[in-house]
């Protein structure tokens, strides 16, 4: 056999039938491919239910299948009448029907009073139930981010739910494949977030399109299992609908023990069959790029899409210089959105909320980094700082750890787990004109409330904002407790 | 699903490049499902609206000159972004049943074959050509899938890629639903030869 990558190994084994008008042998003909993990948030998923009812039709792999509530669930603590605060008047309702409708199908639901609900990408792996490997697919486009366990996890839209629901499999075209390869090692103060900021700077927000990116290098080698999955968590704002990275050490270390990961005999089976995923080395890519994660410096966005960005000590590009008209359109309308001028920095520039979470950075990795330049001080005056934890389960660890202690002595809102001031369609949101400073993974346009402002960080730079009430450089941050800022997330 | 027609229609260009599907439909309004036709009056909702909720004369969708057009021409990488298929059921309410740009969001592009919006693919230098062919809203297009080509108001005729089984579900109306529940005993027999375990979530310690 040829050598293969990760990705079409993981693809191989999972082509059910092969289809085609010109036989089943034809290149361009979509095959059926096998889902090995569903996965469900109350949203995405609503029309799909009421389209499996309209047919009759059943749950295929209700076992396979997983729900959670992360997207309109309040993060407000409940009251002390034990009531869910109502922040939206409509979440109640689409909780309960997401609630009755697992129940009805027999589909394993992280309910609302669950200790181990959270953001569908943050629970998936924490249980165990993201293995390399596997078929993974939900309905949020940030399903990628499980890719970082060497899965072929992918977003896909509500009929494709209803068809996942049904059949446990989907019509797949066969996407092209796309090498990132980060060589080197990241600076101190740089993390994963930095790292695929600055791809996305380079090669922009459609370079992805039709491929799916495996991150390779020494710099992703040298990531722990949280800063991989930030890394693929963003693959979509690349365009490409799943990024991998190939199962190791880090990977089974990572799993290892977790509540739906394979044990005992089983364990050691899967491992085995596990070391034989990465690309073959002679494996050949469709495209490729190369990025030497030394030179990379802490990152930020200064526009309306996430290729909009620059290192930290940067200037906003001049508009002068961009040659296309329509795309220097864009920039100017950008920039108007954003109330930046161009040639500006953006170090010093005030900033009015500070947020702190989502599937992107919401890990008890990114907590800690961010609790690292909090500790010991004050949230700015004037400033409103929000820390989410991706989980209940993060939750608790962070607060075994006395993070939660940190975050709060320091003024920040400490807060449930859920999605946040990142979809802002959950009471957390900004306000019109609001600058914020956020570990979220989009900066359209309104997406953290109407004519809200979003700048992309990494937890480190958004706690150093928090802290200075301006858009700060993490590495100048003197230490008053707290060792150098050596990151390896 | 409808079986998609040849048509001729008059076109909405929309010339930024990177229109994310937040645009297409943002998220507040997405809260709750939506009656029939609800989508429609989201789409591009703050683009269309201003704070009065009152259609800016400046907004290309909702030019009176091109009442019922059904011919989007957008900048590169039209609906990349979220995974919600809300912003395909917008156009598709507001009457689109073709979208033209020079590259679609992945998951976007599916979503709008599954809903009978056809996605076209032209170079750069064709939809710059359409842009123009825009400015007159008197100028009117021709999609034509069976032929797989576009026809200008000069008679110009541009081919277009399709993939086939796509290009045959959407001129039959068929929903891949039922070619998958048709194929069950496929299913079951991969299904046999790689048995996963049923999730059994952990009781709360």
């Amino acid at each position: 056999m040829s050598p293969r990558t990760l990705f079409e190994k993981v693809w191989d084994d999972h082509v059910v039938h092969r289809n085609g008008t010109n036989g089943p042998d034809d290149p361009s003909a979509p095959v059926v491919l096998y889902i090995d993990l569903h996965l469900l948030h109350e949203l995405t998923s609503r029309r799909a239910f009421a389209a499996l009812k309209e047919r009759g039709l059943a749950v295929r792999r209700p076992g396979r299948t997983l729900g959670t509530i992360d997207h309109i669930y309040p993060t407000l603590p409940r009251g002390a009448d034990g009531s869910l605060p109502v922040v939206e008047a409509s979440a109640p309702a689409t909780i309960a029907q997401m609630t009755e409708n697992c129940r009805e199908l027999g589909i394993p639901l992280l309910g609302e009073d669950s200790p181990l609900r959270g953001i569908v990408h943050v629970v998936g792996p924490e249980l165990g139930a993201t293995q390399p490997g596997m078929t993974i697919v939900c309905g949020d486009s940030h399903t990628s981010t499980q890719g970082a366990f060497g899965a072929l996890a992918f977003g896909i839209g509500s009929s494709e739910v209803a068809e996942v629901m049904a059949s446990q499999c989907l019509l797949q075209k066969k996407a092209k494949t796309f090498e990132v390869r980060f060589d080197g090692t990241a600076q101190p103060g740089v993390t994963a977030k930095d790292l695929i900021l600055a791809l996305l700077a380079q090669v922009g927000v459609d370079a992805g399109t039709g491929h799916v990116f495996e991150y390779t290098g020494s710099a992703i080698r040298a990531l722990s299992m949280e800063g991989r999955m930030t890394i693929c968590n963003m693959s979509i704002e690349g365009g490409a609908r799943a990024g991998m990275i190939a199962p190791d050490d880090t990977t089974f270390e990572y799993l290892a023990g977790r509540p739906l990961a394979p044990a005992g005999a089983d364990w050691d089976r899967s491992v085995e069959r596990w070391r034989q995923l990465p690309s073959d080395p002679d494996a050949r890519y469709d495209r490729s790029v190369t990025i030497d994660a030394s030179a990379v410096e802490p990152m930020i966005s200064f526009g309306t899409n996430p290729g909009m960005s620059m290192p930290i000590t940067g200037a906003v590009p001049a508009t002068t210089g961009v040659a296309d008209p329509e795309e220097r359109a864009d920039l100017e309308r950008a920039l108007g959105y954003m109330q930046l001028e161009p040639g500006q920095a953006l170090l010093g520039q005030p900033v009015d909320v500070v947020f702190i979470g989502s599937c992107t950075n919401s890990r008890l990795s990114d907590l800690e980094l961010a609790a690292r330049v909090m500790r010991d001080r004050r949230v700015a005056e004037g400033v409103r700082m929000l820390v989410v934890p991706g989980s209940q389960q993060v939750k608790r660890a962070a607060e075994e750890k006395g993070l939660d202690r940190i975050f709060r002595d320091a003024g920040a809102e400490w807060r449930e787990s859920g999605c946040s001031m990142c979809i802002a369609m959950n009471g957390d949101q900004l306000a019109p004109g609001q600058l914020a400073v956020s570990t979220t993974n989009r900066n359209f346009e309104g997406r953290q409330g109407k004519g809200g402002r979003t700048l992309l960080a990494s937890p480190l730079t958004a706690a150093a904002a928090a802290v200075t009430g301006v858009v700060s450089d993490p590495r100048r941050m003197t230490e008053p407790a707290s060792a150098p800022l050596e990151v390896t997330t | 699903m409808e079986p998609f027609r040849t048509f001729d229609s008059p076109l909405i260009a929309l010339t930024r490049a990177n229109i994310d599907t937040d645009q297409l439909t943002p998220a507040r309004f997405l809260k709750k499902s939506l009656p029939p036709g609800g989508y429609g009056e989201i789409l591009l909702y703050d683009w269309r609206f201003d704070a009065d909720g009152q259609v800016r004369p400046d907004s290309p969708i909702d030019d009176p000159a091109r009442q019922g057009a059904t011919v989007l021409v957008a900048g590169d990488n039209f609906g990349c972004g979220s995974s919600r298929e809300t912003a395909v059921w917008a156009l598709t309410e507001a009457g689109f049943r073709t979208v033209i740009s020079t590259s679609f969001g992945d998951i976007f592009h599916t979503n709008a074959l599954k809903n009978g919006l056809l996605p076209i693919r032209v170079d750069e230098e064709t939809l710059e050509r359409l842009f123009r062919v825009a400015e007159n809203p008197e100028n009117r297009v021709t999609v034509d899938l069976e032929e797989t080509c576009l026809v200008l108001p000069d008679g110009a005729r541009i081919e277009f890629p399709v993939d086939p089984f796509a290009r045959e579900c959407l001129l039959r109306g068929l929903d891949q639903m039922g070619y998958l529940l048709a194929i069950d005993e496929a299913i079951a027999s991969y299904e046999e030869g790689h048995p996963l375990p049923a999730i059994q979530l952990p009781e709360p310690s």
